[in-house]
């Protein structure tokens, strides 16, 4: 456990530069200054460690850090997205306050790879103790000369700095990060053309989860081939996951890829009070719920997760026991992601109020017969029909809970209360 | 009138960003400004900050509205941002919710008379593992319960 992003954890003044380099951090990156290690030997290693983008998606970053047109003239950026705000999810913060020069060694890398000689790293504006460890690494790093202009006279040339966001959990979709870092309302683009062509200010850009950089300077450390061997096939190394809800000891757990279910439960102390567990999200508010019986046997991998119906995204890994009701988390949901909702999109500007408000009228009581497929066929009407993953992250979950649980939204309809509660 | 002190802060930030590109600086420089002005943006304060970065008023109005952090109505000197998400409401958010509303004598949305907290229900604030949690200003508070959240309120002055 606690291998990578959260190796140093437990140490006294874990986020410093010395206890940082003590465990041989910026390693990698002196020798990136020595001339040690080229980029296409970076980007292999990154490939054979099997490392896949750790904000939802899962695209490997070796592919991803390839596809930029490093020999392009002109200005290119890096881009770390510490944007956390998909409920559940809460790994990102702790990576910057705990560890926060694994992200500058390794987003400088990324730099060098793709030949970008400015990057920014996007932290939520909620974020003020993150991001005030992030600036004080940054100063750090300055300080002993590891960022800036020609650097240890290598003629590499690394700028880091911070953006702060404002409050649009919007913002995390990459593209729309990278309006609001021009100043803009965070309004998703139409893709293509994608960032690695037309990306920040119009200029070729990568963009990365933090715990992606994070990961990034270990794996050059020890090796692909070690990293890949903490995980399972297709998904490599290990991966933190935030354990929440009726769990007895939440906490974030950075644990082997293809470790199983029940292990990571019991590592959060079991449910809490004995209770029985009912659900389970498994990676964030946007993957679709699963029953307790689904998941007993559900290997905490990107295949495994899959299999089990659902998928890894983002490693948030909500906890729900007997006594909740599944209505009230719908509706909850429903409620966030019509807030959020850019608006750009006709089906999911509209379809995100309607689906909140056919909810809320459920829990008011008020619901119709007919209510269900309603809100099944407003789902359906949303999904692969809008600019951004966000119109699908909404409807997802409103169609796994109604099939998982579709007899506690008839009973309340029916009834006027909850199954569960009464 | 944007104080100099405040201008320096934004500063700061328009350094950060290419030539020509200081618009970017546009979300830190709100923020400021409000922090100055009582907590508040006004249509005035919207117009001098797009006049110190060179933007259109209705570039800035844009963005002003768009994020959830700028506020134009009055709130307290301590806002209270409860998470009412999924993480805090299995741990219990609602009933606390409705707890420091009870003990401060208003609702969410709205500030206590001696305009001194204002409380205000909020999305994830990336804390799950510390459900159920508010966030105060700056400061992040988790694993809270009744006993914890009458500590905190009443210490605050
Ligand atoms: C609505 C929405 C919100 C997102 N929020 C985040 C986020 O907070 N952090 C993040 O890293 N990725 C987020 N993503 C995914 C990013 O768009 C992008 O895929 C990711 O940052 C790429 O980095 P990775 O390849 O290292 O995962 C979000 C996507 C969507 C559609
Ligand atoms: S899907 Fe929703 S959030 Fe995404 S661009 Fe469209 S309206 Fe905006
Ligand atoms: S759900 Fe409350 S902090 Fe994430």
């Amino acid at each position: 456990m606690n291998e990578v992003c959260f190796k140093n954890l437990t140490k006294d003044q874990c986020w410093s530069l010395k206890v940082y380099e003590d465990s041989g951090g910026y390693s990698a990156w002196r020798k990136i200054l020595k001339g040690e290690l080229t980029p296409e030997q970076i980007i292999d290693e990154l490939k054979l460690s099997g490392l896949r983008g750790r904000g939802g998606a899962g695209f490997p970053t070796g592919l991803k850090w390839s596809f930029m047109p490093r020999h392009s003239n002109g200005q290119k950026y890096v881009v770390c997205n510490s944007d956390e705000g998909e409920p559940g999810t809460c790994k990102d913060r702790d990576i910057l306050r705990f560890n926060p020069h694994a992200v500058i060694e390794g987003m400088a890398i990324g730099g060098f790879v793709m030949n970008a000689s400015v990057g920014y790293n996007y932290i939520r504006g909620e974020f003020m103790e993150p991001f005030k460890r992030f600036e004080g690494a940054l100063e750090e790093a300055y300080k002993v000369g590891l960022l800036g202009q020609n650097i240890n006279n290598s003629s590499i040339n690394f700028d880091l700095y911070t953006h702060l966001g404002a409050g649009a959990y919007i913002c995390g979709e990459e593209t729309a990060l990278l309006e609001s870092i021009e100043g803009k309302k965070g309004q998703p683009r139409f893709k293509p053309p994608f960032p690695a062509n037309v990306g920040l200010f119009g200029k070729p850009t990568t963009i990365n989860n933090t715990e992606s950089f994070a990961s990034v300077p270990e794996i050059l450390r020890c090796g692909g081939q070690w990293f890949a061997d903490i995980g399972v096939e297709n998904s490599g190394g290990c991966k933190l996951f935030s354990v929440s809800g009726h769990v007895t000891n939440p906490a974030n757990f950075e644990v082997p890829m293809g470790i199983s279910f029940k292990d990571l439960l019991d590592m959060a102390g079991g449910m809490r009070d004995g209770t029985k567990l009912k659900a389970v999200i498994p990676g964030g508010s946007s993957t679709p719920v699963l029953t307790a019986e689904t998941v007993m046997n559900m290997t905490m991998d990107y295949d495994g997760i899959e299999k089990a119906g659902s998928m890894l995204g983002a490693g948030s890994v909500i906890i729900m026991n007997e006594s909740t009701c599944m209505v009230e988390v719908l509706t909850r949901l429903a409620h966030f992601y019509y807030d959020e909702s850019c608006g750009q999109c006709t089906p999911c500007r509209e379809g995100t109020g309607w689906l909140y408000r056919v909810l809320k009228r459920i829990i008011d009581g008020n619901g119709r017969q007919g209510d269900v497929d309603l809100l099944l066929s407003i789902q359906n009407k949303i999904m692969g029909n809008t600019i951004c993953a966000l119109g699908d992250a909404a409807a997802t979950p409103v169609e796994s809970f109604l099939r998982n649980f579709r007899k506690e939204f008839e009973y309340y309809i029916k009834y006027r209360k909850s199954m569960v509660k009464g | 009138m944007i104080s100099i002190k405040a201008r320096n802060q934004i500063d700061v930030w328009i350094a950060k960003y290419p030539k020509d590109r200081q618009s970017s600086a546009v979300m830190q420089a709100l923020k400021i400004v409000q922090a100055e002005n009582e907590n508040i943006l006004s249509a005035s304060t919207i117009q001098e900050v797009a006049d110190y970065l060179d933007m259109s008023g209705i570039a800035v109005q844009e963005v002003a509205t768009f994020y959830e952090n700028y506020n134009y109505k009055k709130v307290g000197k301590y806002v209270i941002r409860f998470c009412h998400n999924i993480s805090c409401m299995l741990n219990g958010a609602d009933d606390l919710i409705k707890h420091i509303e009870n003990k401060l004598g208003v609702k969410t949305g709205e500030v206590t008379l001696d305009g001194l907290i204002s409380v205000k229900k909020v999305e994830c604030l990336g804390a799950c593992v510390g459900a159920p949690m508010f966030q105060i200003n700056e400061e992040y508070f988790e694993n809270l319960t009744v006993d914890k959240i009458d500590k905190i309120v009443d210490n605050l002055k």
